[in-house]
């Protein structure tokens, strides 16, 4: 499955009101980081389709970086029922990534 | 099994990588994070020789691209241990991989402040980098820890966005160049805490205030939305113990030629002790490692 760009407008039905763990990407287009990480995250959302993987640009969408205390990017942000559940701070390999779904 | 193994994929692993490559040689580039290494974060280069204002990420995607259509070949580890032999071993978290010339070019990592809560607020207001996360401190009350360049630099670019900027240095004077203190003390927002360690952090959610020691030992606390930490970098080679010398601060010993004190092993980039630590000197010791590389397998199927 693709990873889904959300905004604010869409972020509570996406990502907070779903059955599926979904894991939010916070990034911006000027980070390096993030950009390394895009297709990575790709291609782990393609291996888990019971998983749900959604990208949130900060820039675009700042309440959100504030309401989840975002202060640096990468940082994928994992949710189960509308819950955060726990976080990864930075650029992490694909394996990282997937491990993120596990408990 | 390889004829070289290159443990790290940013410019010198790469570099080593590309001219391995066109010596003929097969390569297993081991990297533990992503390829193309600390080079990724900065905005824009502005000194590799004929390409100025190129962005890291714009640099390190041609960079992995050059070494992959080259034919290296590249697995996520993190590298645990080394042993010696012919073929090497080099001992991963997942798997052991084996070579008959090994390269390091691990670089470098940023210095932690070592405090409790340090890695949960990481991203919650504790960052190691100015100009990726400066953005989100707009108008807000920012620290920077540190005395040398980079901090200096931070600083100086933080004064920018943020409310107000403390900078937090142990010592009673900046080891950065006069000329970017002078800029930076020019800033009327930036007000300097000298002879002062960050000894603790406070935070609920996320960071709220750093607890700060003089050397006098009082202890006072500074209320900051965010702490930028530029203490300086240190190098992750101890699974490289015993097969080469580490000076105090981390780094493998190797000089020009990058060999260590084992034959057939070699050190590249950031990781070895040298002068300039820079984009173009790790791009530099990737080739002279891989042609060190190759001119060790040579004399061994000539032994």
């Amino acid at each position: 499955m693709a990873v889904i760009r959300v905004t604010e407008e869409t972020f509570a039905e996406e990502v907070l009101n779903t059955e599926k763990t979904v894991i939010a990407d916070f990034n911006a287009d000027w980070c390096g980081p993030c950009r390394m990480l895009a297709p990575m995250l790709e291609k782990v959302s393609d291996e888990h389709p019971e998983a749900k993987f959604v990208s949130v640009n900060i820039d675009e969408n700042e309440e959100l970086a504030d309401v989840y205390d975002i202060s640096s990017i990468p940082c994928l942000v994992v949710f189960k029922g509308g819950q955060e559940y726990k976080r990864s701070v930075g650029l992490i390999p694909p394996d990282a990534i997937a491990a993120l779904l596990r408990d | 099994m390889h004829d070289i193994i290159v443990i790290g994929g940013g410019t010198a692993g790469l570099t080593a990588a590309i001219y391995a490559r066109r010596a003929a040689k097969t390569v297993l580039v081991i990297e533990a994070k992503a390829c193309g290494g600390q080079i990724i974060s900065t905005p824009s280069i502005e000194n590799y020789p004929a390409a100025p204002g190129i962005s890291g990420f714009d640099y390190a995607t041609k960079l992995c691209g050059q070494a992959e259509a080259l034919g290296a070949e590249f697995v996520y580890d993190r590298v645990t241990g080394l042993k010696d032999g012919d073929p090497k071993t080099v001992i991963g978290e997942k798997a052991e991989y084996t070579g008959r010339a090994v390269i390091i070019a691990t670089g470098s990592e940023n210095r932690k402040l070592g405090l409790p809560d340090e890695e949960r607020l990481t991203g919650r207001g504790v960052s190691y980098c100015a100009t990726c996360d400066g953005a989100r401190f707009r108008g807000k009350r920012v620290a920077v820890n540190g005395g040398g360049n980079t901090a200096l630099e931070d600083a100086l670019y933080l004064s920018d966005l943020a409310d107000t900027v403390y900078l937090i240095h142990r010592r009673d004077a900046f080891r950065a160049d006069p000329s970017t203190v002078s800029l930076v003390l020019a800033r009327g927002n930036v007000k300097p805490v000298l002879n002062s360690r960050v000894t603790g952090l406070v935070a609920d959610r996320r960071l709220r205030a750093v607890r700060v020691t003089s050397a006098g030992g009082e202890e006072t606390e500074i209320a900051v939305d965010g702490l930028f930490v530029a203490i300086g970098r240190e190098p992750g080679n101890r699974f490289a113990e015993g097969l080469a010398d580490i000076d105090q601060a981390g780094y493998i010993v190797a000089g020009e030629d990058c060999r260590t004190k084992t034959p057939g092993l070699f050190a590249a980039g950031d990781c070895r002790t040298k002068e300039l630590r820079q984009l173009v000197t790790a791009a530099a010791d990737g080739a002279v490692a891989a042609d060190g590389a190759s001119k060790y397998i040579a004399s061994l199927a000539g032994a």
